[in-house]
């Protein structure tokens, strides 16, 4: 018995790799799987970091109704500074509505053309120019609405501004089209081909193979690609802050000038004394977008994934 | 039992319905491609504005000179140049990092809940608006850890703005190597890392190498993240190290549109092409690069 133990011992001697590459093997295993683990903490982080920031005001000064039941955005007031919101949530609604309103067809359709009618050479620059269209940077964006849209708008409506509802609206269904676009087209190539062709088999049309069997099958990876472009309007900052026109205003036509909660931030953080409550209301505006952002990506995520799964 | 013969009406019809339905599809097939057009061509006529406006102010001495006269006159060079200093240092960082969780993530992680979280993470760090990133840079970067409004504050926070990028595209580039390659290294008696690092990353390189000329293409642009954390609207010197503040090309575009008086009308429209000619250089050069590899793989 004791011999056997000893030889099992030698034999496990024999076998153990345990030289300087093994070392390195386990140590680089660690140092990517810290960075592995890095984008959780990151998210942690942002979380953490701005609620620190705005906790003072939601603590204390906060008030369900100013916040969420008045239009009245005050913040410089010295004697009784006012922090309603409703009228930022009202200009970010709009616009990103708005936007969405534009963007959700175009975006379906073009992607729908992209997957389903164009071939060979066309597709692949179609594909090429909407990922160049979604490179451009949103301070751009903002820039055409400011110089380009904004008397654009003036002239064609016979309207004193052009800086409003309108305009941003359609800067952010343009910029958010082409994400929407490459996301759908991806959606809609994931439906296997074998539901094409059956389809075909029975006489349907291509028409009728895309509305009956592939927009059906694609269903949730669509309502994905949607999603994102929501959230993506709805943290828009750039563009959203030069084109708005950013007076505080709840919007009665789409040629109101509005202000988008993001562009609040932007605009004032610079102004405002760090630790005062102005400065903790814009950071608890920060978290309030931080949520519905998450839940957002949650949600599209959650259904995107229900379509690999089937 | 043979079948009848189809008689001649017959058939006329189904090839009149043939017709019709060609036709029809014809019909959806324009106008579908209406679609496509309505949302490319606007831009495309845009960009055309872009060029014709402010073309004729764009030269290398616009590009190599300060501006001037309170910003209405000279160039763009501090702005360039911060520009360079904050991406070159946000790549610095997030390079290495976004490769190292791309390799567990592809190499090491097993498909379980741990995995979709940190997949929810990545997703969730490319979602957050720009505007919370900025804020997380100013409480965390320039306040906490002390870094003041500075170079190195501003470029973390694109870093980690930026981050997903890479991760995704050196993911999806690590996964295209075949499985049978790593598995051929592991019999020879090589450690994970050391099929990795032998095999593994030089066949996936070209591929992360277009994931990360996209990331730059990407930070160039960004605005809000470096607004609040180390980018300032004017500066009369260039910046000595990471811990100076700097100009920025994004949030140059941005002052000279909206914040200062007196701007001739062709700058802005200077600046904005030359950002927006930066960014696109950087994206078709990574398309170019990606087409090159798809005809240059061998398995």
């Amino acid at each position: 018995m004791a011999r056997l133990e000893s030889s099992n011992a030698q034999m496990d001697d024999l076998f153990d790799k345990r030289n300087i590459d093994w070392y390195f093997d386990k140590l680089v295993k660690m140092i990517v799987f810290i960075s592995g683990i890095s984008a959780i903490i990151f998210v942690i982080g942002i979380f953490v970091f701005v609620t620190i920031e705005g906790m003072g005001f939601l603590f204390e000064g906060f008030s369900f109704t100013e916040v969420f039941g008045s239009e009245y955005w005050e913040p410089s007031d010295e004697d009784a500074p006012e922090y309603g919101m409703l009228a930022l949530i009202a200009g970010t609604a709009s616009v990103t509505g708005l936007a969405m309103l534009i963007a959700i067809p175009f975006s379906l359709g073009a992607a729908i053309y992209i997957a389903e009618f164009s071939t060979g050479k066309t597709r692949e620059y179609l594909k090429v120019l909407v990922e160049l269209l979604a490179a451009i940077p949103s301070v751009v964006w903002g820039f055409i609405g400011l110089s380009i849209m904004n008397p654009l708008i003036i002239e064609t409506f016979d309207v004193p501004v052009g800086l409003s509802v309108l305009n941003a609206g359609i800067i952010l269904g343009l910029m958010a089209a082409p994400i929407m676009t490459s996301i759908a087209e991806d959606a809609l190539k994931a439906v296997p081909d074998r539901y094409r062709e059956a389809a075909e088999a029975l006489g349907a049309t291509r028409w009728q193979v895309i509305y009956k069997t592939v927009l059906p099958a694609a269903k949730n990876g669509l309502l994905g690609a949607i999603l994102l472009g929501v959230g993506r309007g709805f943290g828009e900052t750039m563009a959203v802050l030069m084109a708005t026109g950013h007076s505080v205003n709840i919007p009665g036509s789409v040629f109101d000038s509005v202000r988008a909660l993001t562009a609040t931030i932007a605009a004032e953080l610079g102004e405002t004394a760090v630790g005062s409550e102005h400065y903790q209301v814009l950071f608890s505006i920060g978290i309030f977008l931080f949520l519905i952002t998450f839940i957002i990506n949650l949600t599209a995520d959650l259904i995107v994934r229900g379509v690999r799964n089937q | 039992m043979l079948k009848e013969p189809q008689s001649a009406e017959f058939l006329f019809a189904i090839s009149a319905l043939n017709v019709k339905n060609k036709k029809i599809q014809k019909l959806y097939s324009i106008l579908f491609l209406m679609m496509t057009l309505l949302l490319i061509l606007p831009v495309l006529v845009i960009l055309g504005t872009l060029i014709v406006k402010g073309g004729s102010m764009i030269s290398i001495d616009f590009l190599f000179t300060d501006p001037i006269n309170g910003m209405t006159e000279g160039g763009v060079f501090p702005a360039l140049l911060g520009t360079v200093w904050l991406v070159s240092l946000a790549l610095f960082i997030s390079v290495p990092l976004g490769i190292a969780a791309a390799i567990y993530l592809s190499e090491y992680a097993s498909d379980n809940w741990f995995t979709r979280i940190i997949n929810l993470a990545i997703i969730n760090l490319a979602g957050v608006p720009s505007i919370v990133h900025a804020l997380f840079g100013l409480g965390a970067f320039v306040m906490f850890f002390g870094f003041g409004t500075s170079i190195l504050a501003a470029s973390l926070t694109l870093a980690i703005m930026t981050l997903p990028v890479v991760i995704v595209s050196t993911r999806e580039s690590l996964q295209a190597v075949p499985h049978a390659f790593r598995e051929a290294c592991w019999n020879m008696g090589a450690t994970r890392w050391q099929t990795i690092r032998r095999v593994v990353l030089p066949n996936a390189v070209s591929g992360i190498l277009t994931g990360v000329i996209l990331e730059v293409s990407r930070t160039t642009g960004e605005t809000a993240p470096i607004m609040f954390t180390g980018a300032a609207f004017f500066l009369p010197f260039l910046p000595q190290g990471i811990f100076d503040q700097t100009m920025a090309l994004s949030l140059h575009l941005f002052v000279v549109s909206t914040q200062v008086p007196n701007v001739p009308d062709a700058l802005p429209y200077a600046v904005a092409l030359v950002l927006i000619g930066m960014v696109l250089l950087m994206n078709s050069l990574s398309i170019a690069l990606r087409m090159y590899l798809r005809g240059q793989k061998k398995w």
